[in-house]
């Protein structure tokens, strides 16, 4: 191997890490706040990008549909359970609307953008939007009446939900796959090195999103509220930090970073409705790295994975995934070996 | 207690008469991926069973269509079911290998006719009463190396997914070239599902061999293709094979795959054959069919498979009628005959020929080139 292929192996390796590190960041983030690992990950990437590939067509897509159904089956629910608990009426409508509101204008929104066949960026947003929103609601549906239970039982769940989010994939956007345009068409050569315009926007948009992140956690009210419901869930509760809404809003950037992951690899390769969930699986082999716990871990990790599958499908293609999936066992053991026998869970 | 158990009576009997056709129907029992991996296959073809005819040589068809998400597992209970409770007079699926490949044995062992709708190769033994509807890779492969051959190639480098679909394009293709003398350089692989062929494609561009094949289906076509042209590769230099003949690989593949190859069945291009072609006018057939309920440009090999099997149904039913009736044994066994004896089948994807010892059948005059010209096919004479 000459340096000239190393190079182009390299950036095609970090390339493909910035956007592994985003979802273990989003992995880390929903483990460490609400003790669920959560699978259907990838999933949100696979629904970026792909609901952006339908508005691109200028026809309206099924996310939308399943982001209103969703609304409306958590309304009816807290509406029962406002009942039970005897609520004011007043109190009633004012929670069910809070649920029906953001959906319902982004429904509305997509339905009168999707024939317009707007701007790629506004197209964007209307995507981001769908699939942020899309986050908490899954939360309030599928975990939050199982918050407390075990981190197996959780584990469980996602299963469900993924299969659940991959079969209604299926139904919105077919079998066949689709390749979104890219966002900044320039090309910089180096050598043999090509770095395409699309390639320094996943760099930016990641680095970006990183710093963002960091600084909502380290100068937010609600960021510090996260944390503290990571560090410790019952003492964040007697401190006035609702669980339930840290939960939902830690899924909501859980979403959020999904779909942006997915308009960020949307031009680069062809995506599938259920494309995600290996994608997901390699930020999650990351997200291990940092023990889901350590979010600088989990990025080192997402490029390590990331580099480690760019030179192995150079040297050994068939055995791509194998060698990456097999990483996951010595780190495993590393680890252990570092924390010792002590506690299973809490 | 007395009107639950009335009720229990009547919903098992309700229950006997669904399971249960009308004596003498022919029943066909189609098991296809509807969910998992290779839907993109099985929802053309239910399409496609949608158009079947009401009746078959004079018998009223009976199809139940189950899906068996891509699962062997799934596919063989399903076999099980159309043969013990259905006792179908003909299995038709599953569209992936490796699932249509578990059917056979319990197809063998209900001694029941499998229509296969994927090319699956068999171990010497297995699969006696397994047909197949698609053309063996090593039939497509013949115009492929054919062009080859005429432009004077000499090496070529393979890219294919790492299942089954790309080991049996690899083990066909390869004696064909062998006697060709046409050297195989580079030996890749990659997933539908990866999101990047950088690695393979440096390593396939570097060795600089004449020609490329990439094995792929449908839009997963599309990323190798795109991965080589980006690495500078000619995109007149590469090829692609029969399951990748669909609008998918240049809806997604767009300038990219301008100018290249691609193997394919002739019903996709059935308007564009030659007079002289055996399947034109089913093929022309097939694409009005279909095209008038799907919209235009939805016609597609799997689709055509489906039309197919009507076309040799209406050939060997009337053969097998004359030893039994539909849903004996008899008629079962008869049917296996008339499939093996029938002879020569103009159908819209090729010529059949099944022999009892050939269940593929396709001859080699079936498999057409074409070539990608401004976003449309081409027949490469």
């Amino acid at each position: 191997m000459d340096l000239s292929t190393a190079g182009i192996l390299g950036l095609d390796g970090v390339t493909n890490g910035a956007v592994y590190a985003l979802l273990a960041l989003a992995t880390v983030l929903v483990f460490a706040v609400t003790r669920v690992i959560f699978i259907p990950q990838g999933e949100f990437v696979a629904y970026g990008a792909l609901t952006l590939a339908l508005l691109q067509l200028g026809k309206v897509p099924g996310t939308v549909w399943l982001l209103v159904a969703l609304a409306v089956v958590a309304a009816l629910i807290d509406l029962v359970d406002a009942i039970r608990r005897g609520l004011p009426a007043a109190a009633m409508l004012r929670g069910a609307l809070r649920t029906l509101v953001a959906p319902g204008i982004v429904a509305a929104l997509t339905v009168w953008a999707a024939p317009q066949k707007l701007h790629l960026l506004a197209q964007s947003a209307i995507t981001l939007a769908i699939v942020t929103l899309l986050g908490p609601l899954v939360y309030r549906l599928a975990y939050q009446r199982l918050a407390d239970a075990t981190v197996l039982v959780l584990l469980i769940v996602s299963v469900g939900v993924h299969f659940a989010l991959t079969g209604l994939g299926l139904v919105f956007f077919g079998a066949e796959g689709f390749r979104n345009p890219s966002f900044w068409e320039a090309r910089f050569s180096a050598g043999a090195i090509t770095l395409s315009g699309q390639t320094v926007i996943i760099f930016i948009a990641s680095i970006v999103l990183i710093v963002g992140l960091f600084l909502f956690f380290e100068r937010t009210l609600r960021g510090k509220a996260l944390r503290a419901t990571a560090v410790n869930r019952l003492g964040a509760r007697l401190m006035g930090i609702s669980t339930s809404g840290a939960g939902k809003l830690s899924f909501g950037l859980a979403a959020f970073i999904g779909a942006l992951s997915g308009l960020l690899i949307g031009p680069t390769t062809t995506i599938f409705y259920d494309s995600g969930f290996l994608i997901g699986l390699k930020g999650f082999v990351a997200a291990i790295f940092g023990a889901l716990a350590s979010y600088p871990a989990a990025a080192l990790g997402a490029l390590l994975v990331g580099v480690l599958e760019s030179f192995s499908s150079f040297y050994a293609s068939a055995f791509k995934e194998v060698i990456v999936f097999t990483l996951i066992i010595p780190v495993l053991l590393w680890r252990s070996f570092q924390r010792g026998h002590d506690d299973e869970e809490e | 207690m007395k009107t639950i158990r009335l009720i229990a009576a009547a919903a098992a009997g309700l229950g006997a008469l669904a399971a249960t056709p009308a004596l003498a129907d022919l029943t066909i029992g189609v098991s296809i991926s509807l969910t998992g991996p290779t839907s993109a296959l099985g929802i053309p073809t239910k399409n496609g069973i949608a158009l079947w005819p009401k009746e078959i040589g004079g018998e009223k068809l009976n199809v139940i269509v189950l899906d068996d998400a891509t699962d062997p597992t799934l596919a063989v209970k399903n076999a099980r079911k159309f043969i013990t409770e259905d006792k179908v007079d003909i299995i038709v699926g599953s569209v992936a290998t490796p699932v249509a490949a578990a059917m056979a044995d319990v197809a063998t062992e209900g001694k029941t006719v499998q229509l296969m709708l994927s090319p699956v190769n068999l171990p010497e033994g297995r699969g006696g009463w397994s047909f197949r509807m698609p053309q063996s890779t090593a039939v497509m492969a013949i115009p492929i190396v054919e062009q080859w051959k005429k432009l004077g190639v000499k090496t070529y480098g393979f890219l294919g997914y790492a299942d089954a679909y790309g080991e049996a394009w690899l083990k066909d293709i390869t004696p064909l070239t062998e006697k060709a003398g046409i050297k195989q350089v580079v030996v890749e692989r990659f997933a539908r599902t990866d999101s990047s062929v950088t690695g393979q494609a440096l390593k396939l561009v570097a060795a600089n061999p004449d020609a490329i094949l990439v094995v792929a289906s449908g839009s997963g076509a599309a990323m190798p293709h795109k991965g080589l042209v980006e690495r500078g590769y000619a995109k007149g230099k590469i090829y692609q094979t029969h399951g990748a003949a669909t609008m998918d690989l240049i809806r997604v593949g767009g300038a990219d795959v301008e100018g290249s190859f691609v193997s394919s069945g002739p019903a996709v291009v059935a308007e564009k054959l030659p007079d002289s072609n055996a399947s034109k006018v089913l093929g022309v057939q097939f694409k009005n069919q279909f095209e008038a309920v799907n919209g235009k440009g939805s016609a597609n090999q799997f689709a055509a498979h489906a039309f197919d099997v009507v076309l040799v149904l209406q050939k060997a039913v009337p053969l097998a009628l004359k030893k039994g009736k539909p849903g004996t044994a008899e008629f079962r066994a008869a049917l296996k005959d008339a499939f093996e004896t029938m002879g020569r089948t103009p159908v819209s994807q090729g010529v059949l020929n099944w022999t009892a010892t050939d269940h593929f059948g396709y001859t080699p005059e079936t498999g057409v080139l074409l070539k990608i010209v401004s976003g449309d096919w081409q027949v490469v004479n």
